[in-house]
Protein backbone atom coordinates (compact mmCIF):
# COMPACT_ATOMS: atom_id res chain seq x y z
CA UNK A 1 0.00 0.00 0.00
CA UNK A 2 2.45 2.45 1.02
CA UNK A 3 4.62 1.48 -1.97
CA UNK A 4 1.97 2.48 -4.48
CA UNK A 5 0.90 5.35 -2.79
CA UNK A 6 4.73 6.61 -3.14
CA UNK A 7 4.54 5.24 -6.34
CA UNK A 8 1.49 7.48 -7.35
CA UNK A 9 3.04 10.60 -5.66
CA UNK A 10 6.74 10.04 -7.32
CA UNK A 11 4.98 9.89 -10.79
CA UNK A 12 2.61 12.32 -10.50
CA UNK A 13 5.61 14.87 -9.68
CA UNK A 14 8.04 13.32 -12.53
CA UNK A 15 5.16 13.86 -15.08
CA UNK A 16 4.36 17.47 -14.20
CA UNK A 17 8.22 18.52 -14.44
CA UNK A 18 8.29 16.52 -17.43
CA UNK A 19 5.26 17.86 -19.48
CA UNK A 20 6.72 21.16 -18.97
CA UNK A 21 4.87 22.88 -21.03
CA UNK A 22 1.21 21.64 -20.85
CA UNK A 23 1.72 21.79 -16.95
CA UNK A 24 2.99 25.34 -17.34
CA UNK A 25 -0.19 25.81 -19.37
CA UNK A 26 -2.54 24.76 -16.82
CA UNK A 27 -1.23 26.15 -13.98
CA UNK A 28 -1.51 29.61 -16.18
CA UNK A 29 -5.19 28.89 -17.19
CA UNK A 30 -5.69 27.79 -13.42
CA UNK A 31 -3.93 31.13 -11.90
CA UNK A 32 -6.76 33.37 -13.97
CA UNK A 33 -9.37 31.38 -12.57
CA UNK A 34 -7.92 31.97 -9.17
CA UNK A 35 -7.37 35.52 -9.74
CA UNK A 36 -11.13 35.93 -10.73
CA UNK A 37 -11.93 34.10 -7.56
CA UNK A 38 -10.09 36.29 -5.58
CA UNK A 39 -11.42 39.05 -7.12
CA UNK A 40 -15.02 37.84 -6.16
CA UNK A 41 -13.81 37.80 -2.40
CA UNK A 42 -12.67 41.16 -2.63
CA UNK A 43 -16.12 42.46 -4.67
CA UNK A 44 -17.85 40.58 -1.93
CA UNK A 45 -15.48 42.34 0.77
CA UNK A 46 -16.19 46.13 -0.89
CA UNK A 47 -19.90 45.67 -1.73
CA UNK A 48 -20.57 44.64 2.06
CA UNK A 49 -18.35 47.42 3.38
CA UNK A 50 -20.29 50.15 0.97
CA UNK A 51 -23.77 48.42 2.12
CA UNK A 52 -22.27 48.81 5.91
CA UNK A 53 -21.45 52.53 5.27
CA UNK A 54 -24.51 52.95 3.35
CA UNK A 55 -26.59 51.57 6.38
CA UNK A 56 -24.67 53.89 8.83
CA UNK A 57 -26.32 56.73 7.27
CA UNK A 58 -29.50 55.93 7.49
CA UNK A 59 -31.34 56.62 10.64
CA UNK A 60 -34.97 58.21 11.52
CA UNK A 61 -34.98 61.34 13.76
CA UNK A 62 -37.88 62.01 16.53
CA UNK A 63 -38.45 65.59 17.44
CA UNK A 64 -40.06 66.67 20.10
CA UNK A 65 -42.15 69.62 20.56
CA UNK A 66 -40.69 71.83 22.75
CA UNK A 67 -42.32 71.76 26.33
CA UNK A 68 -41.53 67.78 26.45
CA UNK A 69 -39.51 67.76 29.87
CA UNK A 70 -35.85 66.00 29.29
CA UNK A 71 -37.32 63.43 32.00
CA UNK A 72 -39.73 62.38 29.12
CA UNK A 73 -37.61 62.60 26.48
CA UNK A 74 -35.25 60.33 28.54
CA UNK A 75 -37.56 57.66 29.56
CA UNK A 76 -38.70 57.43 25.91
CA UNK A 77 -35.20 57.23 24.70
CA UNK A 78 -34.79 54.33 27.75
CA UNK A 79 -38.63 52.38 25.97
CA UNK A 80 -36.98 52.65 22.40
CA UNK A 81 -33.79 50.91 23.09
CA UNK A 82 -35.60 48.22 24.43
CA UNK A 83 -36.88 47.29 21.16
CA UNK A 84 -34.91 44.25 19.43
CA UNK A 85 -34.87 45.97 16.07
CA UNK A 86 -33.20 49.08 17.48
CA UNK A 87 -29.12 49.79 17.28
CA UNK A 88 -28.76 52.83 18.95
CA UNK A 89 -30.44 55.90 20.09
CA UNK A 90 -28.82 58.98 20.62
CA UNK A 91 -30.36 61.91 22.35
CA UNK A 92 -29.76 65.27 20.80
CA UNK A 93 -30.88 67.99 23.28
CA UNK A 94 -31.97 71.23 21.89
CA UNK A 95 -29.18 73.09 23.38
CA UNK A 96 -26.59 71.03 21.67
CA UNK A 97 -28.53 70.99 18.73
CA UNK A 98 -28.08 74.10 18.31
CA UNK A 99 -24.36 73.86 19.19
CA UNK A 100 -23.69 71.62 16.50
CA UNK A 101 -26.09 74.42 14.12
CA UNK A 102 -23.52 77.11 14.74
CA UNK A 103 -20.76 75.01 14.37
CA UNK A 104 -22.02 74.37 10.66
CA UNK A 105 -22.63 78.05 10.15
CA UNK A 106 -20.05 79.82 11.85
CA UNK A 107 -18.77 81.03 8.31
CA UNK A 108 -22.41 82.43 6.96
CA UNK A 109 -22.44 85.35 8.86
CA UNK A 110 -26.24 86.26 8.31
CA UNK A 111 -27.61 83.07 10.06
CA UNK A 112 -25.04 83.72 12.65
CA UNK A 113 -26.43 87.18 13.44
CA UNK A 114 -30.20 85.90 12.93
CA UNK A 115 -29.58 83.27 15.99
CA UNK A 116 -27.79 86.11 17.98
CA UNK A 117 -30.88 88.40 17.68
CA UNK A 118 -33.57 85.87 18.16
CA UNK A 119 -32.50 85.31 21.74
CA UNK A 120 -34.09 82.07 22.18
CA UNK A 121 -33.15 78.43 20.93
CA UNK A 122 -35.69 77.61 17.72
CA UNK A 123 -34.48 74.26 17.63
CA UNK A 124 -36.01 71.39 19.54
CA UNK A 125 -35.11 68.22 20.94
CA UNK A 126 -34.77 64.83 18.61
CA UNK A 127 -33.54 61.09 19.03
CA UNK A 128 -31.49 59.63 16.40
CA UNK A 129 -32.69 56.24 15.84
CA UNK A 130 -30.77 53.39 14.27
CA UNK A 131 -32.05 50.12 12.97
CA UNK A 132 -30.28 46.66 13.02
CA UNK A 133 -31.71 46.25 9.57
CA UNK A 134 -33.02 48.46 6.93
CA UNK A 135 -36.20 47.18 6.73
CA UNK A 136 -36.83 47.45 10.31
CA UNK A 137 -37.37 51.45 10.22
CA UNK A 138 -41.06 51.01 9.11
CA UNK A 139 -41.90 49.12 12.24
CA UNK A 140 -39.91 51.88 14.39
CA UNK A 141 -41.41 54.57 12.75
CA UNK A 142 -44.91 53.08 13.86
CA UNK A 143 -43.99 52.84 17.34
CA UNK A 144 -42.84 55.88 17.29
CA UNK A 145 -45.97 57.28 15.76
CA UNK A 146 -48.15 55.51 18.51
CA UNK A 147 -51.01 58.09 19.98
CA UNK A 148 -49.43 57.37 23.34
CA UNK A 149 -46.25 59.47 22.76
CA UNK A 150 -48.28 62.23 20.29
CA UNK A 151 -48.34 64.31 23.22
CA UNK A 152 -44.29 64.87 23.04
CA UNK A 153 -43.65 64.00 19.14
CA UNK A 154 -43.86 66.80 17.22
CA UNK A 155 -42.69 64.73 14.14
CA UNK A 156 -40.78 61.24 12.81
CA UNK A 157 -38.17 62.02 10.03
CA UNK A 158 -39.12 58.45 8.54
CA UNK A 159 -42.23 59.65 6.37
CA UNK A 160 -40.38 62.54 4.63
CA UNK A 161 -37.84 60.13 4.30
CA UNK A 162 -39.70 56.71 3.82
CA UNK A 163 -39.19 56.33 -0.08
CA UNK A 164 -35.04 57.01 -0.38
CA UNK A 165 -35.07 54.38 2.90
CA UNK A 166 -37.03 52.08 0.97
CA UNK A 167 -35.31 52.65 -2.31
CA UNK A 168 -31.91 51.79 -0.19
CA UNK A 169 -33.39 48.65 0.96
CA UNK A 170 -34.54 47.34 -2.48
CA UNK A 171 -31.14 47.85 -3.67
CA UNK A 172 -29.15 46.16 -0.85
CA UNK A 173 -30.88 43.55 -1.02
CA UNK A 174 -30.51 43.54 -4.81
CA UNK A 175 -26.46 43.52 -4.20
CA UNK A 176 -26.54 40.83 -1.97
CA UNK A 177 -28.38 38.75 -3.89
CA UNK A 178 -26.90 39.58 -7.48
CA UNK A 179 -23.15 39.35 -5.87
CA UNK A 180 -24.19 35.74 -4.95
CA UNK A 181 -25.58 35.16 -7.79
CA UNK A 182 -22.68 36.64 -9.82
CA UNK A 183 -20.33 34.56 -7.42
CA UNK A 184 -21.33 31.42 -7.89
CA UNK A 185 -21.66 31.50 -11.62
CA UNK A 186 -18.53 33.09 -12.23
CA UNK A 187 -16.81 30.60 -9.95
CA UNK A 188 -18.72 27.74 -11.64
CA UNK A 189 -17.75 29.36 -15.56
CA UNK A 190 -14.12 29.41 -13.28
CA UNK A 191 -14.16 26.01 -12.79
CA UNK A 192 -15.18 25.02 -16.22
CA UNK A 193 -12.39 26.12 -17.88
CA UNK A 194 -10.06 24.82 -15.48
CA UNK A 195 -11.43 21.10 -16.31
CA UNK A 196 -11.44 21.67 -19.83
CA UNK A 197 -8.18 22.43 -19.59
CA UNK A 198 -6.86 19.35 -17.63
CA UNK A 199 -9.21 17.51 -19.78
CA UNK A 200 -7.74 18.23 -22.96
CA UNK A 201 -4.25 17.44 -21.22
CA UNK A 202 -5.17 14.18 -20.01
CA UNK A 203 -6.69 13.11 -23.47
CA UNK A 204 -3.58 14.18 -24.90
CA UNK A 205 -2.37 10.71 -22.42
CA UNK A 206 -4.90 8.67 -23.56
CA UNK A 207 -2.25 6.09 -25.50
CA UNK A 208 -0.32 6.06 -22.49
CA UNK A 209 -3.47 5.33 -20.38
CA UNK A 210 -3.83 2.54 -22.64
CA UNK A 211 -0.66 1.10 -22.32
CA UNK A 212 -0.44 1.55 -18.17
CA UNK A 213 -3.56 -0.63 -18.88
CA UNK A 214 -2.10 -2.82 -21.50
CA UNK A 215 0.85 -3.62 -18.55
CA UNK A 216 -1.50 -4.20 -15.78
CA UNK A 217 -1.57 -0.87 -14.27
CA UNK A 218 -4.70 -0.95 -11.77
CA UNK A 219 -7.01 2.11 -12.39
CA UNK A 220 -6.01 3.84 -8.81
CA UNK A 221 -2.04 3.42 -9.96
CA UNK A 222 -3.02 5.24 -13.35
CA UNK A 223 -5.44 7.46 -11.85
CA UNK A 224 -3.36 8.52 -8.99
CA UNK A 225 -1.04 10.32 -10.67
CA UNK A 226 -3.03 12.73 -12.74
CA UNK A 227 -4.68 13.69 -9.17
CA UNK A 228 -0.85 13.94 -7.83
CA UNK A 229 -0.53 16.48 -10.98
CA UNK A 230 -3.68 18.19 -10.12
CA UNK A 231 -2.63 18.73 -6.78
CA UNK A 232 0.42 20.32 -7.69
CA UNK A 233 -1.10 22.75 -10.18
CA UNK A 234 -3.64 23.76 -7.49
CA UNK A 235 -0.86 24.72 -4.88
CA UNK A 236 1.20 26.64 -7.83
CA UNK A 237 -1.56 28.30 -8.85
CA UNK A 238 -2.81 29.47 -5.46
CA UNK A 239 1.05 30.25 -4.44
CA UNK A 240 1.10 32.29 -7.95
CA UNK A 241 -1.97 34.20 -8.08
CA UNK A 242 -1.47 35.05 -4.19
CA UNK A 243 1.89 36.50 -5.24
CA UNK A 244 0.59 38.39 -8.21
CA UNK A 245 -2.25 40.06 -6.19
CA UNK A 246 -0.61 41.59 -3.52
CA UNK A 247 1.07 44.10 -5.54
CA UNK A 248 -2.44 44.72 -7.34
CA UNK A 249 -4.31 45.26 -4.23
CA UNK A 250 -1.63 47.58 -3.10
CA UNK A 251 -1.87 49.44 -5.99
CA UNK A 252 -5.96 49.55 -5.92
CA UNK A 253 -6.80 49.77 -2.10
CA UNK A 254 -6.52 54.02 -2.71
CA UNK A 255 -9.12 54.52 -5.21
CA UNK A 256 -11.23 52.41 -3.13
CA UNK A 257 -10.75 54.37 -0.51
CA UNK A 258 -11.91 57.30 -2.05
CA UNK A 259 -15.54 55.45 -2.38
CA UNK A 260 -15.74 53.69 0.15
CA UNK A 261 -14.40 55.67 3.58
CA UNK A 262 -12.68 52.96 5.99
CA UNK A 263 -12.06 50.63 3.49
CA UNK A 264 -9.01 49.62 2.98
CA UNK A 265 -8.37 46.69 0.66
CA UNK A 266 -4.73 45.95 1.13
CA UNK A 267 -5.19 45.82 4.77
CA UNK A 268 -7.66 43.47 4.18
CA UNK A 269 -6.07 41.38 1.69
CA UNK A 270 -2.81 41.90 4.61
CA UNK A 271 -4.64 40.51 7.94
CA UNK A 272 -6.87 38.09 6.05
CA UNK A 273 -3.98 36.67 3.62
CA UNK A 274 -3.77 33.40 5.63
CA UNK A 275 -7.57 32.55 5.11
CA UNK A 276 -7.35 33.87 1.50
CA UNK A 277 -4.46 31.62 1.04
CA UNK A 278 -6.79 28.52 2.55
CA UNK A 279 -9.31 29.31 0.00
CA UNK A 280 -7.38 30.01 -3.37
CA UNK A 281 -5.37 26.31 -2.03
CA UNK A 282 -8.93 24.62 -1.20
CA UNK A 283 -10.54 25.60 -4.61
CA UNK A 284 -7.53 25.05 -6.90
CA UNK A 285 -6.92 21.86 -5.15
CA UNK A 286 -10.44 20.87 -5.10
CA UNK A 287 -11.30 21.71 -8.89
CA UNK A 288 -7.49 20.07 -9.91
CA UNK A 289 -8.05 17.06 -8.19
CA UNK A 290 -11.54 16.69 -9.63
CA UNK A 291 -11.22 17.67 -12.82
CA UNK A 292 -8.35 14.96 -13.31
CA UNK A 293 -10.51 12.67 -11.51
CA UNK A 294 -13.73 13.01 -13.84
CA UNK A 295 -11.23 13.06 -16.68
CA UNK A 296 -9.60 10.49 -16.57
CA UNK A 297 -12.39 7.97 -15.80
CA UNK A 298 -13.67 7.72 -19.49
CA UNK A 299 -10.27 5.84 -20.27
CA UNK A 300 -10.44 3.06 -17.60
CA UNK A 301 -12.89 1.26 -19.72
CA UNK A 302 -11.36 -1.91 -21.63
CA UNK B 1 -2.51 -23.54 -20.37
CA UNK B 2 -4.30 -21.35 -23.34
CA UNK B 3 -7.95 -22.68 -24.75
CA UNK B 4 -10.34 -20.59 -27.67
CA UNK B 5 -13.50 -22.80 -27.42
CA UNK B 6 -16.25 -22.44 -30.23
CA UNK B 7 -15.24 -18.34 -29.86
CA UNK B 8 -17.45 -15.35 -32.27
CA UNK B 9 -16.85 -11.95 -32.25
CA UNK B 10 -19.29 -10.07 -34.22
CA UNK B 11 -18.81 -6.62 -34.79
CA UNK B 12 -22.27 -5.71 -36.11
CA UNK B 13 -24.29 -7.81 -38.92
CA UNK B 14 -21.95 -6.70 -42.27
CA UNK B 15 -18.49 -7.61 -39.96
CA UNK B 16 -17.74 -10.86 -38.49
CA UNK B 17 -14.16 -11.12 -36.92
CA UNK B 18 -14.63 -14.78 -35.40
CA UNK B 19 -16.16 -17.43 -36.15
CA UNK B 20 -15.78 -21.09 -34.25
CA UNK B 21 -12.47 -20.54 -33.46
CA UNK B 22 -10.95 -23.46 -31.77
CA UNK B 23 -7.07 -24.04 -30.46
CA UNK B 24 -5.48 -24.85 -27.20
CA UNK B 25 -1.64 -23.60 -26.48
CA UNK B 26 0.46 -25.96 -24.11
CA UNK B 27 2.56 -24.30 -21.81
CA UNK B 28 6.51 -23.54 -23.52
CA UNK B 29 4.57 -23.91 -26.82
CA UNK B 30 5.75 -20.81 -29.69
CA UNK B 31 2.79 -20.07 -31.86
CA UNK B 32 2.91 -18.02 -35.31
CA UNK B 33 -0.91 -16.86 -35.46
CA UNK B 34 -1.13 -15.91 -38.92
CA UNK B 35 -3.23 -15.06 -42.36
CA UNK B 36 -4.10 -11.74 -44.24
CA UNK B 37 -5.24 -8.40 -42.91
CA UNK B 38 -8.43 -8.85 -41.58
CA UNK B 39 -8.26 -12.33 -41.03
CA UNK B 40 -8.73 -11.79 -36.95
CA UNK B 41 -5.36 -12.45 -35.91
CA UNK B 42 -5.85 -8.82 -33.96
CA UNK B 43 -9.38 -9.48 -32.78
CA UNK B 44 -7.34 -13.03 -31.85
CA UNK B 45 -5.03 -10.97 -29.57
CA UNK B 46 -7.63 -8.55 -28.68
CA UNK B 47 -10.26 -11.02 -26.72
CA UNK B 48 -6.53 -12.79 -25.65
CA UNK B 49 -5.59 -9.23 -23.23
CA UNK B 50 -9.34 -9.13 -22.60
CA UNK B 51 -9.32 -5.82 -24.73
CA UNK B 52 -12.63 -7.21 -26.25
CA UNK B 53 -15.24 -9.65 -25.11
CA UNK B 54 -16.68 -12.64 -27.38
CA UNK B 55 -19.92 -12.61 -28.31
CA UNK B 56 -20.00 -16.64 -28.03
CA UNK B 57 -17.96 -18.93 -26.31
CA UNK B 58 -15.27 -19.37 -23.78
CA UNK B 59 -11.55 -18.36 -23.38
CA UNK B 60 -9.14 -19.65 -20.60
CA UNK B 61 -5.79 -18.53 -19.66
CA UNK B 62 -4.81 -20.79 -16.83
CA UNK B 63 -7.61 -20.02 -13.48
CA UNK B 64 -8.70 -17.18 -15.41
CA UNK B 65 -11.97 -17.13 -18.15
CA UNK B 66 -11.33 -13.87 -19.64
CA UNK B 67 -14.27 -13.59 -20.94
CA UNK B 68 -15.91 -13.48 -17.64
CA UNK B 69 -12.92 -10.55 -16.38
CA UNK B 70 -14.95 -7.44 -15.74
CA UNK B 71 -12.76 -3.74 -15.45
CA UNK B 72 -11.75 -4.37 -12.14
CA UNK B 73 -9.81 -7.97 -12.68
CA UNK B 74 -8.03 -7.07 -15.80
CA UNK B 75 -5.27 -5.09 -14.44
CA UNK B 76 -4.34 -8.11 -12.42
CA UNK B 77 -4.65 -10.92 -15.00
CA UNK B 78 -2.47 -8.59 -17.36
CA UNK B 79 0.21 -9.02 -15.05
CA UNK B 80 0.29 -12.79 -15.78
CA UNK B 81 1.43 -11.58 -19.67
CA UNK B 82 3.63 -9.65 -21.67
CA UNK B 83 2.28 -7.72 -24.62
CA UNK B 84 4.35 -6.70 -27.48
CA UNK B 85 2.71 -4.57 -30.22
CA UNK B 86 3.21 -3.30 -33.64
CA UNK B 87 3.59 0.68 -32.36
CA UNK B 88 5.80 -0.11 -29.20
CA UNK B 89 3.65 1.58 -27.23
CA UNK B 90 5.94 3.24 -24.71
CA UNK B 91 5.58 5.41 -22.52
CA UNK B 92 6.46 9.02 -24.19
CA UNK B 93 7.48 10.52 -20.58
CA UNK B 94 9.64 7.75 -19.32
CA UNK B 95 12.86 6.63 -20.08
CA UNK B 96 14.00 2.84 -21.67
CA UNK B 97 15.18 2.11 -17.55
CA UNK B 98 11.52 3.51 -16.59
CA UNK B 99 9.36 2.34 -19.15
CA UNK B 100 10.62 -1.63 -18.31
CA UNK B 101 10.61 -0.89 -14.57
CA UNK B 102 6.53 0.32 -15.16
CA UNK B 103 5.78 -2.99 -15.94
CA UNK B 104 7.13 -4.17 -11.81
CA UNK B 105 6.20 -0.99 -10.38
CA UNK B 106 2.21 -1.80 -11.42
CA UNK B 107 2.83 -5.42 -9.85
CA UNK B 108 4.26 -3.89 -6.52
CA UNK B 109 7.46 -5.26 -6.84
CA UNK B 110 10.10 -4.12 -4.30
CA UNK B 111 12.29 -1.13 -5.08
CA UNK B 112 15.63 -3.08 -5.11
CA UNK B 113 14.38 -6.01 -7.09
CA UNK B 114 13.46 -3.34 -9.86
CA UNK B 115 17.07 -1.94 -9.71
CA UNK B 116 18.62 -5.76 -10.09
CA UNK B 117 15.82 -6.83 -12.87
CA UNK B 118 15.53 -3.91 -15.35
CA UNK B 119 19.27 -3.31 -16.10
CA UNK B 120 20.15 -7.05 -16.48
CA UNK B 121 16.81 -7.91 -19.04
CA UNK B 122 17.98 -4.64 -21.06
CA UNK B 123 21.25 -6.02 -21.08
CA UNK B 124 19.75 -9.09 -22.03
CA UNK B 125 17.83 -7.01 -25.72
CA UNK B 126 21.33 -5.34 -26.16
CA UNK B 127 20.39 -2.08 -24.74
CA UNK B 128 22.31 -2.13 -21.60
CA UNK B 129 24.26 1.29 -22.48
CA UNK B 130 20.59 3.32 -23.79
CA UNK B 131 19.07 3.12 -20.04
CA UNK B 132 18.74 7.02 -19.63
CA UNK B 133 17.40 7.53 -23.15
CA UNK B 134 14.10 8.57 -24.07
CA UNK B 135 11.69 6.63 -26.70
CA UNK B 136 12.13 9.67 -29.57
CA UNK B 137 15.79 9.21 -28.70
CA UNK B 138 15.69 6.02 -29.85
CA UNK B 139 15.44 3.84 -33.41
CA UNK B 140 12.69 1.73 -34.43
CA UNK B 141 14.35 -1.83 -33.58
CA UNK B 142 15.91 -0.01 -30.06
CA UNK B 143 11.99 0.67 -29.05
CA UNK B 144 10.68 -2.39 -30.03
CA UNK B 145 13.56 -3.93 -27.98
CA UNK B 146 12.57 -1.62 -24.47
CA UNK B 147 9.07 -3.27 -25.56
CA UNK B 148 10.37 -6.98 -25.19
CA UNK B 149 12.23 -5.53 -22.55
CA UNK B 150 9.51 -4.82 -20.66
CA UNK B 151 6.91 -7.33 -21.62
CA UNK B 152 9.57 -10.10 -20.42
CA UNK B 153 10.84 -8.40 -16.76
CA UNK B 154 8.06 -9.51 -14.82
CA UNK B 155 8.34 -13.49 -15.80
CA UNK B 156 5.19 -13.79 -17.46
CA UNK B 157 4.06 -17.35 -18.60
CA UNK B 158 3.03 -15.84 -21.86
CA UNK B 159 4.21 -13.23 -24.22
CA UNK B 160 1.71 -12.13 -27.17
CA UNK B 161 3.20 -10.19 -30.16
CA UNK B 162 0.77 -8.73 -31.95
CA UNK B 163 2.78 -7.93 -35.48
CA UNK B 164 6.12 -7.07 -33.62
CA UNK B 165 8.10 -6.38 -37.12
CA UNK B 166 5.34 -4.13 -38.79
CA UNK B 167 7.25 -0.89 -38.57
CA UNK B 168 10.94 -2.63 -38.41
CA UNK B 169 13.19 -3.13 -41.89
CA UNK B 170 13.88 -7.08 -42.64
CA UNK B 171 17.34 -7.01 -40.35
CA UNK B 172 16.22 -5.20 -37.30
CA UNK B 173 13.20 -7.64 -37.28
CA UNK B 174 15.07 -10.76 -37.58
CA UNK B 175 16.56 -9.41 -34.40
CA UNK B 176 13.41 -8.95 -32.90
CA UNK B 177 11.86 -12.99 -33.61
CA UNK B 178 15.66 -14.17 -32.34
CA UNK B 179 14.82 -12.60 -29.31
CA UNK B 180 11.36 -13.66 -28.94
CA UNK B 181 12.96 -17.47 -30.29
CA UNK B 182 15.57 -17.46 -27.47
CA UNK B 183 12.51 -16.03 -24.77
CA UNK B 184 10.71 -18.86 -25.69
CA UNK B 185 13.61 -21.18 -25.14
CA UNK B 186 13.78 -20.06 -21.43
CA UNK B 187 10.47 -21.44 -20.96
CA UNK B 188 8.20 -18.51 -21.63
CA UNK B 189 5.01 -19.11 -24.08
CA UNK B 190 4.96 -16.99 -26.93
CA UNK B 191 2.05 -16.64 -29.32
CA UNK B 192 3.11 -13.99 -32.58
CA UNK B 193 0.79 -12.63 -34.83
CA UNK B 194 1.89 -11.64 -38.09
CA UNK B 195 1.52 -11.53 -41.83
CA UNK B 196 5.00 -11.80 -42.95
CA UNK B 197 5.72 -14.75 -45.31
CA UNK B 198 9.67 -15.14 -44.14
CA UNK B 199 9.46 -14.36 -40.56
CA UNK B 200 6.70 -17.54 -40.30
CA UNK B 201 9.20 -19.40 -42.72
CA UNK B 202 12.24 -19.05 -40.92
CA UNK B 203 10.85 -19.74 -37.14
CA UNK B 204 9.80 -23.18 -38.47
CA UNK B 205 7.35 -23.64 -35.39
CA UNK B 206 3.53 -24.19 -34.69
CA UNK B 207 1.75 -22.47 -36.98
CA UNK B 208 -2.24 -21.64 -36.65
CA UNK B 209 -3.54 -19.80 -39.86
CA UNK B 210 -6.80 -17.95 -39.63
CA UNK B 211 -8.71 -17.06 -43.26
CA UNK B 212 -12.15 -14.53 -42.66
CA UNK B 213 -12.48 -15.15 -38.96
CA UNK B 214 -11.95 -19.31 -39.33
CA UNK B 215 -8.68 -21.16 -38.52
CA UNK B 216 -8.38 -23.02 -41.76
CA UNK B 217 -5.46 -24.79 -40.52
CA UNK B 218 -3.08 -25.40 -37.76
CA UNK B 219 0.04 -27.56 -38.34
CA UNK B 220 3.16 -28.21 -35.93
CA UNK B 221 6.45 -26.87 -38.05
CA UNK B 222 4.14 -25.42 -40.43
CA UNK B 223 4.85 -22.78 -42.64
CA UNK B 224 2.88 -19.34 -44.16
CA UNK B 225 0.70 -21.11 -46.97
CA UNK B 226 -2.32 -19.10 -47.78
CA UNK B 227 -3.94 -19.29 -51.35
Amino acid sequence: MFTVISRIVHYGFTNFWRNGWPSAATVAIMVVALMGFLGLIFFNVITGQAIISVQDKIDISVYFKTNTPEDEILSIKQSVESLSEVKSVEYVSADRALEVFKENHKDDPTISQAITELGNNPLVASLNVKARQPDQYASIAQYLQAPNLARWVDNVSYSKNEVVINRLVAIIENVNRGGLILTIVLALIAGLVVFNTIRLAIYSSRDEIGVMRAVGASNSLVRGPFMVEGVIAGVLSAVVSIIIAAPITYAVSPYFNVFIPGLNIFRYFYTNLLSLFGYQLIFGIGVGVLSSFVAVRRYLKN
Amino acid sequence: MIAFQGVYKIYNSHSTALEDVNFRVNPGEFISLVGRSGAGKSTVIKLLIGEEKPNRGRIFFGQYEINKLNDKDLPPFRRHIGIVFQDFRLLAAKNAYENVAFALEVAGRPQREIADLVPQVLDMVGLGDKTKNFPHELSGGEKQRVAIARAMVHRPEVIIADEPTGNLDPFHAAEIIDLLKKINQLGTTVILATHDRDIVNAVEKRVITLDRGRVIRDEEGGRYILV
